[in-house]
């Protein structure tokens, strides 16, 4: 206990005053997961808890960077409709800035979205515009294309998957944020593939750094996949931000091992996540067991995205339930 | 009983290519044997030993087969099936 409270430095950068909810994004916790990675005991292995964001994810960064750089180029203004599609996590950031930022948010996400994120979203206001379920995200990719298309001028596209302030605000953020944190020790840093943001942007600056960090994507293993939030870029529209040489390695990970992940950090270390982040921690672990045994040592970094309970659905009595 | 089975994006490469199939039986279970028949290979993706995997949501016109009788659902005349998949990226 006593060393917990002696740790005042984190608590000082997290208490200052902020003048605005978007200067609380970043900064997130880095921490070090023991006991999933017991097995790996040589090697340190960390989680850089994003839900700690204001809205709840890792998205939070992209969003508020891309929103922020747009108002002040001009591009995006308050007589302008923000429209992107989205599978849940960026548009409760857009909507949470729009709100703070006084910009209307209008987002296309297909119909069988977490009921936890379309409600989030609408609570600050925003308009939500069904896709396909079907068609999953890429349904709501070539949806909102069209709506833009009709009526260019009503809009503000952000376009998460080709907008270079995804990546940036991970180069500026994330990745500077790590090397702040572990410096010279890491030497792996993990991170699952949506819009692929992360992994490009952090992995840009952790490869600017003097000693070599080598930087791992990780995909679901099949097309049809329950690692809600990750993409599987052999069957889908690759992101424009996208570039295979951006990183060094791609882990393909089952949907199995990813639940039963995001189960174990739960239960062993408190920390209740979304089935990405259980397929960021397993694949970091497998790197962490391959160093171990090698005798190599090593520090993996990896994204722990958002919380376990943007997934609840409701019960089946509480799907009759009238509010 | 014929029904219509929506096939989502990632298992129309089995169906070449369409996204919508007819099938027979007379619950879910039937249906997905005979699409296996027709389709060899489907069922794999959407069931395992225990039953229909964990994240694959099949529905019977809008209600989820978990809050029905699962695979031993009966199919009534004119009922639609969906597979639908998890939502991927961004």
């Amino acid at each position: 206990m006593s060393a917990w409270l002696g740790r005042r430095g984190l608590g000082l950068l997290r208490s200052r005053p902020l003048s605005g909810v978007v200067e609380a994004v970043g900064q997130t916790p880095l921490l070090r997961l023991e006991k999933v990675a017991r097995e790996a005991p040589s090697v340190e292995v960390y989680a850089k808890l994003e839900f700690a964001n204001p809205g709840g994810s890792v998205k939070d960064r992209a969003a508020s960077r891309m929103m922020l750089r747009a108002l002040e180029d001009g591009r995006l203004s308050s007589d302008k409709i923000l429209i992107d599609s989205t599978s849940g996590n960026t548009g409760v950031a857009y909507s949470l800035f729009g709100a703070a930022l006084g910009v209307r948010v209008a987002l296309v996400m297909p119909s069988n979205v977490s009921q936890a994120r379309k409600d989030i979203a609408r609570a600050f206001g925003t308009e939500i515009i069904f896709s396909d379920p079907m068609e999953g995200s890429d349904g709501a990719i070539h949806l909102v294309r069209k709506i833009v298309e009709k009526d260019p001028e009503k809009y503000f596209y952000p376009d998460q998957y080709s907008n270079p302030d995804n990546p940036g605000a991970h180069y500026h953020g994330t990745g500077a944020e790590i090397l702040d944190a572990v410096g010279d020790r890491i030497t792996h840093f993990v991170a699952g593939i949506g819009t692929s943001g992360t992994i490009m942007g952090t992995s840009r600056r952790l490869r600017e750094h003097d000693r070599p960090v080598r930087c791992v994507a990780v995909e679901p293993s099949d097309s049809l996949h329950g690692l809600e939030g990750l993409k599987h870029l052999p069957s889908s529209l690759v992101p424009g931000i996208h570039s295979a040489a951006g990183y060094d390695e791609t882990m393909r990970v089952e949907t199995e091992d990813g639940w039963e992940m995001a189960d174990r950090l739960a239960s062993e270390e408190a920390l209740h996540v979304g089935h990405s982040s259980g397929a960021n921690v397993f694949a970091a672990i497998q790197i962490a067991k391959r160093l171990h045994e090698r005798g190599e040592g090593g520090c993996v970094v990896t994204i722990v995205c958002d919380r376990g309970d943007r997934y609840f659905a409701p019960m089946k009595w509480e799907r009759r339930y009238v509010w | 009983m014929e029904t219509i089975v929506r096939i989502p994006t990632p298992l129309r490469t089995l169906t070449q290519g369409a996204d919508e199939v007819a099938a027979v039986g007379a619950t879910v279970a039937d249906v997905i044997a005979d699409l296996e028949s027709k389709y060899p290979g489907i069922k794999d993706r959407l069931c395992d030993e225990k039953g229909v995997r964990k994240f694959i949501n099949i529905f019977v016109g809008d209600e989820d087969i978990r809050f029905l009788e699962g695979l031993k659902t009966e199919l009534k005349n004119g009922d639609r099936i969906s597979i639908v998949p998890a939502i991927a990226g961004g």
